[in-house]
């Protein structure tokens, strides 16, 4: 049972990681990697919101929106069973990152106003980073169980961290360098990125 | 006379003389014959004393037993097919009936001279395509042409098939020092390998052509899987049948007498390289040290998991693998790259060591690849920064504390 969930944590932060195989959550990858100190901080408010709202939505889907997923209500429950709500699922996996994208939002502005300041708009902007409802989408599809996606959630947002604090310390080192005009800044994060994406190749195919 | 030639002709690629567009290219010309008047002042190398021409000069001398030993075991593995039954053709078949040497695996010369027709080819394009590049980015973009793409050039060859087809040979490298060296700002500047990235780009561009086990003996048609491909296969099993047997030794491997990249294959080439590295300061012992840690420790422990796992590339010992594929030459030409590898002497220790790590893990764990030594270090190269980062941090904290306390 360990071996299982080590696995599929060792499987989302690397060998499926959200930022360098998928390239989900991009926004904020590039624009909140000047600094190793910021994308930290951001990585670690990703990596906190991934791992409650993951295994929230689990909850929400398995209980409230899947197929039949109202039988337990006491008394109603045989009525019920008939209902699918699959087609609320977006918006209600987005107001569960919104709420707690929120409560982040307000910890951090009241513990480390340098990192809120230095986060600007990206911050609130969590809320909508592809990543995070990414994850929640992975999680329905692949069925995962309410432990899984904990340990999902969690994963996705580590990976997530890891690569944008690793992408954060190269921009940092590459501050003196003479890049082409018509590419400082995103252009020449693009293609960083891109290379990232060919060293994180190293983990596909991994069977776990 | 050539430096009065050189002399003389200096005013006119002056700030102000007509040809000034062109100085990069009078200024490779002067360096190439002559000692620069000035040594390194940027931001590249302030860690070493040593000019950056010289330091890259060095490498490529380190390189060259790799090289001549390219040469002839590229030329002996396609005797031994020629002599098993493949009709030599093309135009080095002719060459040499031409020349009036044979197609014998016991002749050195025969097989050196053999081995040469393959791998210059690729050398030259490698030069040609990569030094046009490199001077076209020199020329508009007003820096000098810089010896380090002499260091590419010469390891990009090394880690490539005989049979590779040599427009990808330019397409190649001309990725690499475009996106991989030059946007960055040129020399010193790169944050991957470009030999390894040119390479890497290949690798998944045309698997076809850089895996398989088709294309590690020249001769078209002719298949012979790398010994690494063998014992992913079939483990320590089936390599001891294949010593059993009398194919390849150890010695063999160690020697380098095996099918594989022209310039890996030779693990006491890569030692012979290693020595002049390590002896002139170059390469960075710390980072082959615990290179050599990390692998050694994760294949003791995939040994000691054998027994329960199904993968019988698990029990491989290490012995083998230090001289199988790639391993030897990654750890001793790419991993210690001073440019791409972490700068503090800490962060040396720990990106080798997790270069070790991985490479062994790549190799077993993982099914799509039967070599990892590449990938270990492009991925080690995202993270060399951010581990220089820390070493710096921790530094700084524990400087901060000392000083603190007194």
């Amino acid at each position: 049972m360990i071996e299982h969930y080590l696995s599929l944590a060792v499987k989302s932060i690397f060998v499926e990681n959200m930022a360098l195989a998928f390239f989900l959550g991009m926004c904020s990858f590039l624009a909140c990697s000047r600094k190793v100190d910021t994308s930290l901080g951001l990585g670690l408010a990703v990596t906190f919101v991934l791992a409650v709202t993951c295994p929230l939505n689990n909850l929400i889907y398995n209980y409230l929106l899947k197929e039949g997923a109202l039988a337990w209500v006491p008394g109603l429950g045989p009525q019920l069973a008939e209902i699918d709500l699959s087609f609320l699922g977006f918006i209600s996996y987005i107001g569960t990152i919104a709420a707690v994208v929120q409560v982040v939002e307000m910890i951090i502005d009241r513990f480390a106003p340098a990192l809120y300041g230095a986060l600007g708009v990206f911050l609130p902007l969590i809320a909508v980073n592809c990543a995070i409802l990414g994850a929640s989408l992975f999680m329905v599809e692949r069925d995962y169980t309410f432990g899984e996606s904990a340990v999902f959630g969690f994963g996705s947002g580590a990976g997530f961290a890891l690569a944008i604090i690793a992408l954060a310390a190269i921009r940092e080192r590459m501050r003196y360098s003479n890049v082409p005009a018509g590419l400082r800044g995103l252009g020449i994060t693009f293609i960083i990125t891109g290379l990232m994406a060919i060293g994180f190749m190293a983990f596909s195919g991994i069977q776990l | 006379m050539l430096r009065k030639l050189l002399d003389s002709q200096a005013k006119h690629f002056e700030e102000g003389g007509a040809l000034h567009l062109f100085h990069p290219l009078y200024e490779a010309m002067d360096t190439l014959f002559y000692s620069p008047p000035h040594v390194t002042k940027g931001p590249s190398h302030v860690r070493d004393a040593l000019d950056l021409k010289r330091m890259m000069g060095v490498v490529v001398a380190a390189l060259v037993p790799c090289m001549l030993m390219a040469m002839y075991n590229t030329g002996y593995q396609a005797n031994l097919a020629i002599e098993a039954g493949v009709t030599p053709e093309g135009w080095r078949a002719a060459v040499v009936s031409w020349l009036g040497v044979s197609f014998s695996a016991g002749n050195p010369l025969a097989c050196f001279l053999h081995g040469a027709m393959y791998f210059l080819p690729v050398l030259v394009v490698t030069f040609a395509v990569g030094g046009t590049c490199e001077v076209v980015f020199a020329l508009v973009r007003g820096h000098e042409v810089n010896e380090g793409f002499f260091v590419t050039g010469a390891l990009f060859p090394l880690i490539l098939p005989p049979t590779i087809p040599l427009w990808q040979v330019a397409l190649g490298i001309g990725f690499a020092v475009i996106l991989g060296k030059e946007i960055f700002g040129g020399t010193g500047m790169n944050i991957w390998n470009p030999a390894l990235l040119a390479r890497a780009f290949l690798f998944f561009a045309y698997a076809g052509q850089i895996s398989g086990s088709q294309v590690w003996v020249a001769p078209a048609g002719y298949t012979a899987p790398t010994l690494l491909a063998t014992a992913m296969e079939g483990g320590k099993t089936a390599i001891h049948e294949v010593a059993a047997a009398g194919t390849y030794s150890w010695w063999d491997a160690f020697l380098g007498l095996i099918p594989g990249s022209m310039g890996e294959t030779s693990t006491l080439a890569c030692l012979i390289g290693a020595a002049i590295l390590i002896v002139t300061g170059i390469g960075s012992w710390r980072i082959m040290l615990s290179l050599t840690a990390g692998s050694l420790l994760t294949v003791l422990l995939f040994n000691a998991l054998s027994g329960s796992v199904q993968n019988p590339f698990f029990d491989v010992p290490f012995w083998w693998h230090f001289v199988l594929g790639g391993w030897a030459f990654g750890a001793v030409f790419m991993a210690t790259d001073p440019v791409s590898a972490s700068q503090t002497e800490t962060g040396r220790h720990i990106y080798g060591f997790l270069i070790g790590v991985l490479a062994i893990l790549i190799r077993v764990a993982n099914p799509a690849y039967p070599e990892g030594m590449m990938l270990a270090i492009l991925l080690m190269n995202c993270f060399a920064a951010l581990i220089d980062h820390y070493v710096v941090q921790a530094n700084i904290r524990r400087r901060w504390v000392r000083n603190a306390a007194a």
